[in-house]
């Protein structure tokens, strides 16, 4: 299992598109926001931690496709699935690559780019820990998203339209815990549900994902 | 040992094969034969676990066995030697004992071990495919299922192949080959034609949302 994770960094790393893309993709939307709402510091401190939250979100979404389509038409794919490794531990691992090239680089630049909304000084530690928690729960999801689109021409579209709604309570939840901060309430309640899905989504979607995948490739 | 009893097995919900049967006993290949379109890849997925039978059964010795499709399941961004240690590694094979030896050895038989720190993207069809055959040699497994492995060989490759096959052969390995070429094997063939399932044989295409 560890080996299927290390060739899928590795690869990211490689092909390019992995570590970068998304993370562009999330630097130039958020420093899109202040144009488009103009330079008023406390409407965009207000609304900062949205931002930041749905554009990490959005910034996900890009490289899902990428999880299985290129396994699928390579054939490595089928040929995972006769091996030894079992289907579910492939699922969990393909989320755990899809995290670490673009949960873990966007949670790690999302302090630099609150700055640039004039988020609230408190709120940092807060929007740090949120993602910390709520990103694995976005990979882990759109991982079950791209096994249900893997092997359909232009999918990319569909797997948006399935994913984004089942982002929704991460996104409320992650949301919520970085305005309490700034607002300067007491965020654990929001964390704490925001750690429930993303557990929850550990827990059920790889089981879901396998069950997918061996439908699609039959 | 592999047994193959009374298998039907099906390609999108519609029946193409019935009744299939064969025993092939460790140490022996066997040689699918048959037009385009009979179902030897169907046969060899069904076999290989990928897609359920409708009916009958395949005695196989569990984790023994391992399928090599059409494609070859490479990566264009990792070198050779690395497409085959994951692999190696997939399969538990890679660091069990002296560390690159089992590697070294089906890149040899492959004659591979010249382009091992070649990128996987800029390898030839031929190449690809020696590549693709050089997985089974890392894996360790018995019973190999092989969909067409000659494709896009030339002679010397097919020979090298050819030769390869007959050492896991003697040393207790099972072999299922769809192929329309003569390896040189000493291994019966079973022409596929006669299993062939009547087109009204039931089943639908909306068999996968049931």
């Amino acid at each position: 299992m560890i080996a299927l994770l290390l060739r899928d960094l590795r690869l990211a790393v490689r092909a390019g598109g992995g570590f970068g893309l998304g993370l562009a993709f999330f630097l130039i939307v958020v420093v899109l926001v202040p144009f488009g709402v103009g330079p008023e510091t406390e409407l965009l401190s207000r609304i900062a931690p949205g931002i930041l939250w749905v554009a990490s979100l959005l910034a996900a979404l890009l490289s899902l496709d990428r999880i299985f389509a290129l396994d699928f038409e390579d054939g490595s794919l089928a040929l995972l699935a006769t091996s030894p490794l079992p289907l579910e531990g492939a699922a969990f691992m393909k989320a755990l690559a899809h995290w670490i090239t673009t949960g873990l680089p966007l949670t790690i630049a999302a302090p630099m780019l609150g700055f640039l909304l004039s988020l609230a000084p408190e709120a940092y530690f807060y929007l740090l820990v949120s993602l910390l928690i709520g990103t694995p729960a976005l990979s882990m999801i759109g991982t079950f998203g791209a096994a249900l689109t893997v092997g359909l021409r232009r999918g990319g579209l569909l797997l948006s339209l399935l994913v984004l709604p089942l982002y929704v309570p991460t996104l409320i939840f992650g949301a919520e815990a970085v305005r309490r901060g700034a607002d300067g309430l007491d965020p654990t309640g929001a964390l704490v549900l925001l750690g429930g899905i993303t557990a929850g989504t550990f827990a059920l979607l790889p089981f879901a994902t396998a069950a997918t995948l061996r439908i699609n490739l039959r | 040992m592999l047994n193959v009893h009374n298998l039907t097995c099906a390609r999108g919900g519609v029946p193409v094969l019935s009744d299939v049967g064969f025993t092939v006993e460790a140490g022996q290949a066997l040689i699918l034969r048959g037009p385009n379109g009979v179902g030897k890849t169907t046969l060899l997925r069904t076999l290989a676990g990928l897609q359920p039978a409708i009916a009958g059964d395949v005695i196989c010795p569990d984790d023994e066995s391992a399928y090599a499709s059409h494609a070859d399941g490479i990566k264009t961004a990792l070198t050779v030697a690395e497409n085959l240690q994951f692999w190696a590694d997939v399969y538990g094979q890679g660091r069990r004992f002296a560390p690159f030896s089992v590697l070294e050895v089906a890149l040899s038989a492959f004659d591979l071990f010249d382009l091992r720190n070649r990128m996987g993207g800029t390898l030839s069809a031929g190449q690809r495919r020696r590549l693709g055959l050089a997985r089974l040699g890392v894996i360790g497994r018995k019973v190999l299922f092989l969909d067409e492995p000659t494709v896009s060989l030339d002679r010397a490759s097919v020979k090298l192949f050819a030769d390869w096959l007959r050492a896991h052969l003697a040393a207790g390995g099972i072999a299922v080959i769809a192929t329309h070429i003569d390896l040189g094997l000493d291994a019966p063939e079973l022409e596929l034609t006669p299993f062939k399932s009547a087109l009204d044989a039931g089943g639908g295409t909306d068999e996968a949302f049931l």
